[in-house]
């Protein structure tokens, strides 16, 4: 699956594309198919994202997982500070 | 396309010929210096030269400053023009750098251009334009 | 230290205001990111992996407590609890938010400091020798100089939008602490036959996808002209460097493509039209700096000795404490490199202890060195129990300088944007590995440096041991080099073979130093016996078959 990622303009919080808006889980991301690059400048546009891309993920348990290390990385937070980033906060 | 100029007087009506097309035919007063090419060859014209303008196709290419600053240091006292990709956050090290036109690609806001170069109170060394660096200000 | 007077305070003030005004035109959409991105990252604000992070210059590696607590002060009110010391001797915070940047640059302009120029293709923070003023070595303070240049590189109008950054170190010792060699332009302080003050200028050297030692460009140029010649070094740059490749775009590729001497022809040229134009400060400025950066008042009776019975301080002592050049003082570097810890990360507390080390013990001031560590540069020998025991309660008192858990190495892909692999976890590795003190102490000097990319952050080039990170189809993987060195041996290291796993580079390290074990002879360092005997006998420990 391709999912659209970028950076929150103001907080440069690592955010994902759920469909209708922007999340920091990956867990509400969604496939974007086709039309991730056309989102991406609309949102870029709209300030509501910045630097957009799409990246390839697989079908997780609990959420999609991309198939690259940084963007796991990314997803997460730092692997050394587990006490840090989206991962050290419990999901909804 | 907006030019500003920060002289008194009129600006120059021709159009800038090419380096290489200046070099060719002598009787050329305005001449335009892409970033790669060399400003000190055209040393030897500068007192029948009304206008230099030195180009900038991407505002990240800094070779122009130097261009500039060359032309300066050389005694050139016509107008030196930025052309092309020169924004807000350039003019003023473009202005330090001797540039007296800027004829910007986009829509620059002479308000916010003014507000810009006053900005900075002092200057920490000394180049083409008028400003004493601070190390003359603290030594008198 | 230096202090700002009038005019350096209303150009960092009148800098915050700029950059407030610079983000507010990118929050309002009035800026592309394209537009912007050059603007914020001349002032130090990246955007990484999880958030954007801002790197504080701390001009040559100097501060006093009041800037170090207003450090921990950022860390807590604006980050999460901490700051990162990097290798040019400045700090940087991992998890900053676009609207408090210019909130955070104000606050530090309160206490003198800034982040301008710590990115950006432009001249760069200037580094310089973490002993400085201190050393027993040096031929003259190297910071007045390295000041000068503060000053002059910085917003210089002409050099701000250079083919790629440049980065400039001074020291004034023979022994060179500061990696001068292995910069855009590296100076070391010297003097002529007749006593004169001068510099070594050395031009082209760097680290990133084509390390090189610099070569030396000028024998000797007389300090006084030092701002000329460098304005004539940076104008040749600026005009002549590549700008086709991104990759090709340092000077040490002008350099090398057109030869030291015919660089060196043309720096000269432009030096002779320069040199008329009066850009050089009067000796008088020179002065007024170096006044600031007069030795604090040491008594030179200071006792002596040290009482030594607590083992673990003697540890500490011999591994951490150099002599300063006033008998009765000594200078202390503070390990950022626990075993299992980050290396250079240190906490807001740890900061704030630091800081009031250095304000009761060593006349306010602190270095940050290039190895990613701090240092009490001015404190008495009978102090240095008191500052031992303080340090051991912070967590601050590992006994490991120049050992081999005494890593460098970059953010890597935890952090960084580049990065291709992770460089902090095979760090905590390699120091849990090499944990017992009396095997690191027996193993002696070893620089072991690790970048999470090609970009070089971390130095591994220059490590007697260094490892890169590289991407192999999506899985890290990393590469091991033996015989760099940053100092005044300076050379670069070579590839030894395939790479390894995070694990397997784990071990290969300790292949290799035990093969250095076996055939070291006396007062050999493992730099040393690697260049005596070359990469055989390390190849062929790291790489035999397991007996089948």
């Amino acid at each position: 699956m391709k999912l659209v990622t970028g950076n929150d303009l103001v907080s440069g919080d690592v955010i994902w594309w759920t469909g209708s808006g922007w999340s920091r889980f990956i867990a509400d991301a969604v496939d974007s198919g086709t039309e991730g690059e056309a989102i991406g400048k609309r949102e870029e546009a709209a300030l509501r994202v910045n630097g957009p891309y799409v990246v390839e993920a697989a079908d997780g348990p609990f959420a999609p997982v991309p198939l690259h290390i940084k963007e796991r990385i990314r997803a997460s937070g730092p692997t050394v500070r587990t006490d840090l980033g989206v991962q050290a906060e419990k999901q909804h | 396309m907006s030019l500003i100029r920060f002289r008194v007087d009129e600006a120059h009506e021709e159009p800038a010929v090419t380096l290489d097309a200046f070099l060719g035919q002598s009787n050329a007063t305005a001449v335009r210096v892409e970033p790669g090419e060399d400003a000190r060859v055209l040393l030897p014209f500068l007192d029948r030269l009304q206008l230099i303008e030195i180009a900038f196709p991407k505002f990240r290419d800094g070779r122009g400053y130097s261009s500039a600053r060359i032309l300066r240091e050389s005694g050139f006292t016509g107008e030196l023009r930025a052309a092309g990709d020169v924004l807000l956050d350039q003019v003023v090290i473009l202005r330090r750098c001797g540039f007296d036109a800027l004829a910007s690609d986009h829509v620059l806001d002479l308000a916010k251009v003014e507000e810009a170069l006053a900005r900075f109170p002092a200057v920490y060394q000394k180049a083409a334009d008028a400003k004493p660096p601070v190390w003359a200000l603290r030594h008198g | 230290m230096y202090k700002y007077d009038e005019y350096d305070q209303a150009i960092v003030d009148a800098r915050v205001e700029e950059f407030r005004d610079q983000c507010n035109r990118r929050l309002s959409g009035e800026m592309t990111e394209d537009q912007f991105k050059p603007l914020r990252l001349m002032n130090g604000l990246y955007l990484q992996l999880h958030a954007y992070m801002l790197r504080v210059a701390v001009p040559y590696g100097t501060l006093d407590s009041r800037q170090m607590h207003m450090l921990a002060h950022i860390a807590r009110k604006y980050d999460r609890g901490y700051g990162h010391f990097t290798t040019r001797q400045n700090l940087q915070y991992n998890w900053i938010k676009l609207d408090d940047a210019a909130d955070i640059l104000a606050e530090l302009a309160t206490v003198e400091m800034h982040a301008i120029q710590t990115s950006g293709n432009c001249i760069r923070n200037i580094s310089a020798d973490q002993y400085a003023g201190a050393a027993a070595d040096e031929v003259a303070d190297p910071r007045p100089y390295a000041e000068l240049l503060r000053q002059w590189s910085t917003f210089h109008p002409e050099f701000l939008l250079l083919p790629r950054k440049f980065k400039i170190a001074v020291i004034g010792a023979d022994e060179d602490r500061a990696a001068m060699k292995l910069h855009d332009i590296g100076l070391k302080l010297v003097r002529n036959a007749a006593g004169a003050l001068g510099f070594e200028v050395y031009v082209g050297g760097g680290q990133g996808r084509t390390p090189m030692v610099a070569p030396l460009i000028r024998e000797f140029l007389p300090a006084d002209d030092l701002v000329s010649y460098l304005e004539a070094c940076l104008r040749v740059y600026n005009r002549y460097g590549r700008r086709d490749n991104l990759y090709k775009a340092r000077i040490k590729i002008l350099v090398h493509e057109i030869g030291a001497d015919e660089y060196r022809r043309q720096v000269e040229e432009e030096y002779l039209h320069v040199k008329t134009l009066g850009l050089d400060p009067p000796a008088a400025e020179l002065e007024r700096i170096a006044a600031m950066f007069a030795l604090p008042p040491l008594d030179p009776n200071a006792p002596g000795e040290i009482e030594r019975s607590d083992p673990d301080f003697a540890l500490w002592l011999d591994q951490q404490v150099v002599d300063h050049k006033v008998p009765g003082h000594a200078i202390v570097t503070i390990s950022l490199k626990p075993t299992g810890g980050i290396p250079g990360d240190a906490s807001a507390d740890q900061i704030d202890a630091m800081a009031k080390l250095a304000q009761v013990f060593s006349h306010d001031e602190l270095r940050v060195t290039h190895a990613q560590n701090i240092v009490l540069p001015h404190v008495r020998k009978a102090d240095l129990y008191a500052i031992w025991t303080r340090l051991e309660e912070t967590g601050l008192a590992t006994p490991n300088l120049d050992l081999v858990t005494d890593i460098i190495a970059c953010p890597g892909l935890d952090y960084c944007a580049l990065a291709n692999a992770r460089s902090i976890p095979l760090a905590q590795k390699i120091t849990e590995r090499f944990a017992n003190l009396d095997r690191q102490r027996d193993l002696g000097e070893v620089k072991l440096k690790i970048s999470g990319c090609i970009n070089a952050c971390g130095h591994h080039h220059a490590g007697h041991i260094g490892i890169l990170g590289v991407d192999r189809k999506g899985e890290e993987n990393y590469q091991l080099s033996f015989g760099g060195s940053g100092a005044e041996d300076a050379s670069v290291g070579k590839i030894i073979g395939p790479g390894f796993s995070e694990d397997g580079v784990v071990d290969a390290v300790e292949k290799a130093l035990e093969t250095y074990r076996g055939i070291r002879v006396e007062g050999e360092r493992f730099l040393d016996t690697y260049r005596r005997v070359g990469p055989e006998p390390f190849k062929a420990a790291i790489y035999e078959k397991a007996p089948a």
